[in-house]
């Protein structure tokens, strides 16, 4: 891929929460880039850094988290002097409620929150929340807001936006809140859209739906979507590039095919055993797996390799001793775990 | 655990062996941990809430206080000195005159007249010198109601009737106001315990009612708290306690008192207790006992009450400050506990009086008494709510 | 919304009916009947009172006959004739006596109440916001100070400083020529100087409790998830802030409106009592010391009335405030 195509550039990201009872790694080095017009599926299980990643490139960690060290390049092109002029930004150097990172946050990045439920306040009309989202980065008065706001729900396919745009979120189905939420995302043109487990709660239908409107809305407007999720079937299905995260760490990363044909990684491998899959032959029938223990003490990380206690196919005196070295086993293809040094 | 394991009936192949072992090394690594117990970690929780912790101390102080009044008092709350009136606090000194330090004593004051303002004032003598002393005789009086004896904490014997040793000085009669305030903490602070527990009783029967039967019980119940409620409480207390009749002796109007104020007091109990009731009645443990076949008392009694006791006992810490503060307002008006009864709210009546509240403004002490216990209980109420839930984040 | 108020204003029905009840009993409770205590009064007092006018008094207030038919003749005279009884001590009509400090009342509870909220709000917020800093510990303390110190010791203490310090009498509302005087602009602007001392005793308490109030609901809410996603609209803290959570975490005091008021007029009854202000205070403990049932009754009707009214407003600032409430059919 060339160059120019780089969107966010993200090395030894480190996000440290400093709490009463020690210091949890949320981010313990995390390093991937983010194309224009990619999909990327970032996948693991509950409290592995996935969510973390997302707010600290948004920069809305929560108290008491901070970035401690690395870099989050950000590669903004510049619309207004003609294409190609690019300005090269870390989002980490910025202070979080300034107006530079404000002016990237929403315009330029934008999230899909996890509960659609919960992430609209639910004493503002939804109108009201979409257009303060337009007129924040762009210079639209009311009207013109309103407008555009009716225009980016109907894209989002929602049913009657311009007599519904007035409607309180508790009037309104999950579905329709989150497509609600993805317009209010989308209002200003990202150039990401960072979407955090954006179809878990609702239900499989649902899910469905909106997983084809993301898809459709990717296609005509070209921003690149980090998709966060565990769930690997939503991966397969949406996704070009998958990142897989174990304890504040990326353990793997490839295309989405080499991902589910062939992972490298012991944990990758224990979670598509986990998954049933449709299709399997009768013959080659067996049991799921479950990766077993559970995720160790977020306080108390592991030596060496941070799975070595859960991984089945561990050597004694190395996965406990030393850190798994970074391969790049095929192009594009990278994993972090000795079995390939 | 180990013996719930089949035993293999042929020699394990080396890689069940090492996948063994890691299930053991596993598994063992929550077995080592140490589990404390709940209240255990109730208590590490409320000790490192600082102020709940000081506050504790003064709290048992205060009622170490109440209990032995007698003791702690260095004379009979209704003695007067008649020569002392509006003295103020007596000073303590601890450097006599010639500049030498010696144990805490106090001058002779004699009382005079200020050239200047023409006001009553008290002059030290420093020639005669008293010096402060535990433990001493002083009057009669039984330990608990018990034990006869004149011991008290600590006075000025060698001083006998000519001077006093007034720690928060004396009022327009004369008589020792720590002396006052240290037997008005008895009435006082027990009249918040007592307060509270008959809301308490009452909160919680119709508490757990409305929560555990729900519908038009609950209902009911909701209403008539929210009507209770609706009333301004002052003026309903005053209406109340004016109905006591005058002549009831002080045990009685001391018991009156104290259901007019649980009248009120039961209705925050009975949304603690069905709040945590509700919430409780919707959790998986209580279906789980439901689903083994406990019986609804057995349920009740083994796995609500003890889950919400903490909540109960923080829930009622809080609510005692409400009763203290209610009874210091309906004596200080009059209408609550009557002299000779003495508690902080009676003491307070003096401080009506403009003269006695500009000639001595130390009248005031039993109402800082008031501030400081109910600061005391809200603080200790705070830590045990945030140490109720131990397993809360 | 119009069902919906319509809904409270039934349901009002018989929660005052209720307190009417109890006022009544409030009433009967003191032994005797009052008729020959007050005929006694006036004998002693050397008037002379004709037997006729016993009876009739005897008749309007249905003396002597079953407790409900007393009960009935007692409030529908203050439904159809507006008539409240007769004090005892003042030898006057009870209404007469009270409209003026029921006013006074309800203006001293409702300017503190509207006080407090405006010092704790902007606090309250701070302190959620800059939690654990130092002036959040230090606004802790003054309010946990305010929810410790009873309204009318604060009132002493003023008091004594007032009279000492600077030689000044707080007490009362108005000033010595305005206290009997018509209502004028002048009397009004005399009483506005007065009324600041008893408003800010008042509202310490409710500036305490208010403060806590805002200070936790908006920490509950600050780390919901809308937070969140207005923040990452790109939306700056300060209007994300006032915009979202605070608007949520203040519904309790529309909520609690109702409360408050009842609150606030059992404060201000104990500081009116002590600065001698012309309120309902201390004119009630007098007629309740003095057994003078009616005025006494009739306060006890009126505040629970007031409060009552005061939660029907309250609900209905809620549901406007509300859409969850408002739109709910």
């Amino acid at each position: 891929m060339k160059q120019d195509q780089l969107l966010i550039a993200i090395k030894n990201l480190k996000t440290y929460f400093f709490l009463d009872e020690g210091t949890v790694r949320a981010l313990d080095g995390v390093d991937f880039d983010i194309w224009r017009g990619q999909t990327i599926g970032v996948v693991g299980e509950s409290g592995c850094g996935k969510s973390v990643t997302a707010r600290s490139i948004l920069r809305i960690v929560p108290r008491p988290g901070r970035i401690v060290d690395g870099t989050i390049t950000f590669y903004r092109r510049l619309h207004d002097n003609g294409a190609g002029q690019i300005e090269e930004i870390d989002l980490t150097k910025l202070d979080p409620t300034g107006p530079e990172m404000r002016n990237i946050r929403g315009a330029e990045i934008a999230l899909v929150p996890q509960e659609p439920m919960a992430s609209l306040s639910p004493v503002h009309t939804i109108g009201n929340q979409i257009c303060e989202a337009i007129m924040l980065h762009q210079k639209v008065g009311k009207e013109e807001a309103r407008v555009k706001a009716i225009e980016m729900l109907d894209r989002a396919g929602f049913p009657q936006p311009k007599q519904r745009i007035d409607s309180y979120p508790h009037q309104l189905s999950g579905g329709l809140r989150q497509r609600a939420v993805i317009a209010m995302g989308l209002s200003c043109h990202p150039s990401l859209l960072i979407a955090d487990e954006p179809t878990t709660a609702l239900d499989v239908t649902t899910e469905a739906q909106i997983l084809r409107l993301m898809r459709s809305l990717q296609h005509d407007l070209g921003m690149a979507i980090m998709f966060i999720t565990h769930n690997l079937g939503v991966v397969a299905q949406m996704c070009e590039d998958v990142v897989v995260m174990y304890m504040g760490r990326i353990v793997e990363e490839a295309p989405v095919d080499d991902i589910f044909h062939n992972p490298k990684h012991p944990y990758t491998q224990a979670l598509l055993r986990s998954i049933p899959r449709l299709g399997q032959k009768t013959k080659e029938r067996r049991q799921l797996e479950s990766i077993r223990g559970t995720v160790p003490d977020p306080y108390t990380r592991p030596r060496g390799c941070a799975f070595h206690p859960r991984c089945t196919q561990r050597i004694r005196g190395v996965c406990d001793q030393t850190e798994p070295p970074w391969l790049e086993v095929e192009p594009g293809h990278k994993v972090r775990c000795v079995l390939y040094g | 655990m180990t013996d719930a394991r089949p035993i293999p009936d042929q020699t394990p192949t080396p890689d069940q062996v090492e996948s063994q072992a890691l299930d053991d090394e596993i598994l063992s690594g929550g077995e080592n941990v140490y589990v404390a117990p709940p209240w255990k970690l109730m208590w590490w929780r409320f000790r490192k809430h600082k102020m709940a912790m000081v506050s504790a101390v003064i709290l048992i102080l205060f009622y170490f206080t109440a209990i032995f009044c007698e003791f702690v008092a260095p004379y009979d709350p209704d003695a007067s000195f008649i020569q002392y009136k509006y003295a103020p606090p007596t000073k303590i000194h601890i450097r006599d005159a010639e500049g030498n330090f010696r144990a805490p004593f106090i001058y002779q004051t004699q009382r005079g007249i200020d050239p200047q303002t023409l006001q009553i004032g008290y002059v030290e003598d420093t020639t005669t010198r008293y010096t402060i002393r535990f433990f001493v005789p002083g009057f009669e009086y039984k330990l608990l109601g018990l034990i006869p004896t004149n011991i008290h904490l600590f006075g000025v014997p060698e001083a006998g009737e000519k001077q006093g040793v007034f720690l928060f000085g004396a009022d327009r009669l004369g008589r020792d106001m720590f002396s006052r305030i240290a037997y008005g903490a008895r009435l006082s602070l027990s009249l918040g315990l007592v307060g509270v527990f008959i809301s308490l009783v009452l909160g919680v029967i119709l508490g757990g009612i409305s929560g555990y039967f729900g519908g038009w019980v609950d209902t009911l119940v909701q209403r008539t708290i929210e009507f209770i409620r609706t009333i301004p409480t002052i003026p309903l207390w005053m209406t109340l306690s004016a109905a006591l009749p005058v002549d009831w002796p002080i045990t009685r109007v001391y018991f009156g008192i104290t259901v007019i104020l649980s009248l009120v007091g039961w209705t925050f109990m009975a949304r603690v207790v069905r709040g945590r009731f509700l919430a409780m009645r919707e959790e998986d443990f209580v279906l789980a006992a439901r689903l083994n076949g406990a019986t609804e008392m057995r349920i009740i009694l083994r796995h609500m009450v003890p889950s919400f006791l903490s909540y109960i006992i923080a829930a009622l810490t809080l609510a005692i400050p409400g009763m203290i503060l209610a009874e210091t307002g309906l004596s200080f008006l009059g209408l609550g506990l009557r002299p000779p009864a003495i508690s902080w709210g009676v003491l307070l009546q003096e401080a009506m009086n403009l003269r006695s509240l500009v000639l001595s403004p130390w009248v005031l002490t039993p109402g800082f008494a008031v501030v400081i216990s109910v600061l005391a209980f809200n603080f200790v109420g705070d830590g045990l709510r945030d140490a109720a839930d131990p397993y809360a984040r | 919304m119009l069902v919906y108020i319509a809904r409270r204003v039934l349901l009002m029905i018989p929660t005052i009916f209720l307190i009417s009840i109890i006022s009544f009993v409030a009433i009967q409770l003191p032994p005797g009947d009052f008729m020959t205590s007050y005929v006694a009064g006036l004998r002693t007092m050397g008037e002379n009172i004709e037997q006729e006018a016993i009876d009739n008094l005897r008749e309007r207030y249905g003396l002597g006959q079953p407790v409900y038919v007393q009960y009935i003749k007692w409030i529908s005279g203050i439904i159809l004739r507006g008539d409240w009884g007769q004090s005892m001590e003042w030898q006057k009509p009870v209404k007469d006596l009270i409209g003026e400090r029921i006013l006074l009342t309800v203006v001293l509870s409702l300017v503190s109440l509207l006080v407090s909220w405006f010092i704790a709000i902007p606090i309250g917020v701070y302190s959620a916001t800059h939690q654990y800093s130092i002036l959040d510990y230090v606004m802790s303390i003054i309010s946990f100070i305010g929810v410790g110190v009873p309204g009318f010791l604060l009132a002493l203490i003023i008091m004594y400083f007032a009279q000492t310090r600077l030689n000044l009498n707080v007490g009362g509302l108005f000033s010595q020529e305005y206290i009997n005087a018509p209502w004028s602009v002048e009397r009004v602007i005399d009483m506005l100087k007065h009324l600041w001392i008893p408003v800010l005793i008042l509202a310490v308490e409710g500036t305490a409790g208010g403060i806590r109030t805002t200070r936790a609901n908006l920490l509950d809410e600050l780390n919901k998830p809308y937070v969140e996603l207005a923040r990452a609209k790109g939306l700056s803290e300060w209007k994300l802030i006032w915009k979202y959570p605070v608007r949520i975490a203040l519904n309790p005091f529309f909520s609690t409106v109702g409360w408050s008021l009842a609150s606030l007029i059992s404060g201000a009854t104990l500081i009116s009592v002590v600065l001698s202000l012309q309120t309902t205070g201390p004119m009630q403990l007098r007629a309740l010391t003095s057994q003078d049932m009616y005025l006494a009754g009739s306060f006890l009707l009126i505040l629970s009335v007031l409060t009552v009214i005061g939660t029907l407003i309250s609900d209905i600032l809620l549901a406007w405030v509300d859409p969850r409430i408002r739109l709910e059919k």
